[in-house]
């Protein structure tokens, strides 16, 4: 079996789409949503308000939005450390987000995670992981999981275009074939491999799609600007995952509009690339069809405001919110909630 | 039942149990089904159980454990078997850097209730990347219990606390037992984790021993006793939760301390057991703390060399009998 094509850089044609002009506008929102986020994540960052690292998701959201829309509320997730997209698109508010990328209680994790770890386990999202690769064996075993238990969940991994390069990547590609688990496999190719492109260190085209015959996984590659096109993939893979026809991988096409964390300008991609994507920014391709099903500018204009809005009133109450309990360093690292090693 | 099993038979014996009770219990792990385990460890499981509940997998150490811990996260109760625990390195981020950090890192949202089992220590002449003893590999992380019963009895009881505990434990069984025979563990027998058992009373040296060095430490009382020193033996059982009031307290009544591990002397747990003990037991004591532990190489094949770098009776009595004149 080979990788279905359903989209690539640069394409511009866009199907109809099944996705209502409703639907569509909502998903738009929440898109901009993680976009004005992040964006206010990177300006936190220099403003000194963010320690440590973050790896932006801006350009992603498209991959997020509308794999998340094609998934059940009970359906599991499991992310990256550039995960912030993922977590937004499951539920969890600008708030919570930035509180935690700012050190404070009221953070998603208590500020014990930080932004590569943002985790929303009541709304299914059951992690961000920052050893790459990692969690791809964890969503198989979500997978094995929902079959043990017979519930018709399904797990998605997302995972970047460098985690196909590590062993866990195929362990668990191999395993949950040979144990037909209801689990996808989505590769947010966005070309690099932190600073170096993907194509350099890989022996196939397509890191993720070109794996998947080796395991007899079927696999799509498209493009993961466009937010209905992804939803449809998505929607067919969990449809063949609940049925119990096995996983499925699938390579979302991307681009970051960041570098690849904080400290990375990305001076390392030629300004033509650069241009060719910024020109497909998901959010750009989301009003083009928005335009095509004849909804009016001035109801996107109205989502607009109403993120810059909201993500404005959640900066601001992040700023506001208390640090961490100090008493909280020592608690939860055992069920019982305390940390006792000894007696 | 019969009245006295193998420690072998007790870990399928354990698992079983729990199979039992739980459904939400489920093994997987590398020849553990129809072949019973490479060590006979899981016999008759697949037969009971089927393969619903007792899953093969492939040689894959990364998968073995990270789906463990995704089914861990999601309602399920997995006991994964990693065949020799030298193969921990392969699986390492696992028991290193997802398994132990996930509920903290979460600000608790999540708990990872898995047991994983491996095969450990030497004395069989396995080499050096099957023999090792790694105990002290999973001491280093925050966030892992560990079990390492010495008995077949125990390997029951702490298999059902293990099973049943929502925390993570890494359940070490010894190579060098599996063939040790003890009194079966009657019907519900539990042994909470974190409890250590006084294996022999004595009163002028504490030996404190884990799994195989129980009873070497046994043997080396023994010995002793005919030389008229009084030896008692703490069997730990887990080294987290440690259970360092019951060797404070041994201390307290012998003060001396013998402290005997088959991993290295170097990092090993004995350091950490002696380092407690000097920060709270220093009164206690009327001889320096010794620790009889592995050399610091790699297991060597030959019996005559593996002997040289392991403990033994002979370096066990010879420590003891030193500090005992001290």
């Amino acid at each position: 079996m080979t990788a279905t094509d359903t989209g690539s850089a640069g394409a511009t044609d866009r199907g109809p789409g099944a996705v209502g002009a409703e639907e569509l506008l909502a998903l738009y929102e929440q898109m901009a949503l993680i976009r004005r986020t992040e964006k206010a994540a990177h300006d936190l960052f220099l403003a000194g308000l963010v320690k440590g690292t973050t790896h932006l998701a801006a350009g992603h959201e498209a991959v997020a939005v509308g794999a998340s829309a094609a998934l059940r509320p009970g359906d599991y997730v499991f992310a990256t450390y550039r995960g912030h997209h993922h977590a937004m698109a499951r539920g969890a508010s600008p708030e919570e987000c930035l509180a935690e990328l700012m050190s404070k209680g009221t953070g998603l994790c208590g500020a014990k995670g930080g932004s590569m770890h943002l985790t929303k386990a009541s709304a299914g999202m059951l992690g961000s992981y920052a050893i790459v690769g990692a969690h791809l064996p964890l969503a198989a075993g979500a997978a094995w999981s929902a079959k043990l238990r017979d519930s018709g969940q399904v797990a998605v991994a997302f995972f970047g275009d460098g985690a196909t390069n590590i062993g866990a990547f195929h362990e668990a590609l191999n395993l949950a074939a040979v144990w037909s688990l209801p689990v996808l496999f989505i590769c947010e190719n966005n070309l690099y491999m932190e600073y170096t492109p993907i194509g350099d260190v890989t022996a196939v085209a397509n890191p993720a799609a070109d794996r998947a015959p080796a395991y007899g996984l079927p696999a799509e590659v498209l493009d993961g600007n466009d937010v209905v096109v992804v939803k449809e993939v998505v929607a067919r893979a969990a449809e063949r995952a609940r049925a119990g026809d096995g996983p499925t991988v699938i390579e979302a096409k991307t681009y970051r509009h960041f570098g690849h964390s904080r400290t990375d300008p990305a001076s390392y991609r030629p300004d033509e690339e650069v241009k060719q994507w910024l020109s497909r920014d998901p959010l750009d391709i989301a009003r083009a069809r928005l335009d095509d099903l004849g909804v009016p500018a001035e109801r996107v204009a109205a989502a607009d405001e109403r993120v810059a809005r909201g993500v404005e009133e959640a900066v601001a109450a992040a700023k506001a919110a208390p640090g961490p309990d100090p008493a909280t360093a020592l608690t939860d690292v055992w069920a019982d909630g305390g940390s006792a090693w000894r007696t | 039942m019969a009245d006295v099993i193998t420690y072998r038979e007790a870990v399928a014996d354990g698992i079983a149990r729990e199979l039992r009770r739980d459904p939400s219990v489920v093994c997987l792990g590398e020849d553990i089904g129809a072949a019973g385990g490479v060590f006979k460890t899981t016999a008759g499981l697949f037969e009971e159980f089927g393969k619903e509940r007792i899953w093969d997998t492939p040689i894959s150490e990364q998968a073995i454990l990270g789906v463990a811990m995704g089914a861990a996260m999601t309602g399920m109760r997995p006991v994964a078997e990693i065949m020799f625990s030298d193969f921990f390195a392969c699986c390492w981020d696992y028991l290193a850097n997802e398994i132990p950090k996930m509920r903290y890192m979460t600000g608790g949202q999540v708990t990872v209730p898995l047991v994983v089992r491996t095969a450990n220590g030497g004395g069989l002449g396995f080499g050096a990347q099957h023999s090792q003893a790694v105990e002290n590999w999973a001491l280093a992380v925050p966030g892992l219990k560990i079990a390492a019963p010495s008995t077949p009895a125990d390997v029951v009881g702490l298999m059902a606390a293990a099973i049943r505990s929502d925390d993570p434990v890494v359940f070490f069984e010894h190579k060098g037992l599996f063939a040790s025979k003890g009194p079966a563990a009657p019907e519900g027998h539990v042994v909470e984790l974190g409890q250590a058992a006084v294996a022999r009373e004595g009163t002028d040296v504490t030996l404190v021993a884990l799994a195989a060095t129980v009873p070497l430490a046994l043997a080396a009382a023994d010995r002793l006793a005919a030389d008229g020193v009084s030896a008692e033996v703490v069997d730990l059982r887990c080294l987290v939760p440690l259970d360092m009031a019951t060797v404070l307290e041994s201390v307290r009544r012998t003060s001396r301390l013998v402290i005997v591990e088959e991993n290295p002397y170097q990092g090993g747990w004995g350091g950490t057991v002696a380092s407690v003990v000097a920060d709270e037991g220093f009164e206690l004591l009327d001889a320096p703390v010794r620790r009889v532990a592995a050399a610091c190489v790699p297991l060597p094949f030959a019996d005559v060399l593996e002997q040289q770098v392991i403990p033994t009776v002979d370096t066990v009595t010879a420590a003891v009998s030193a500090l005992a004149a001290y």
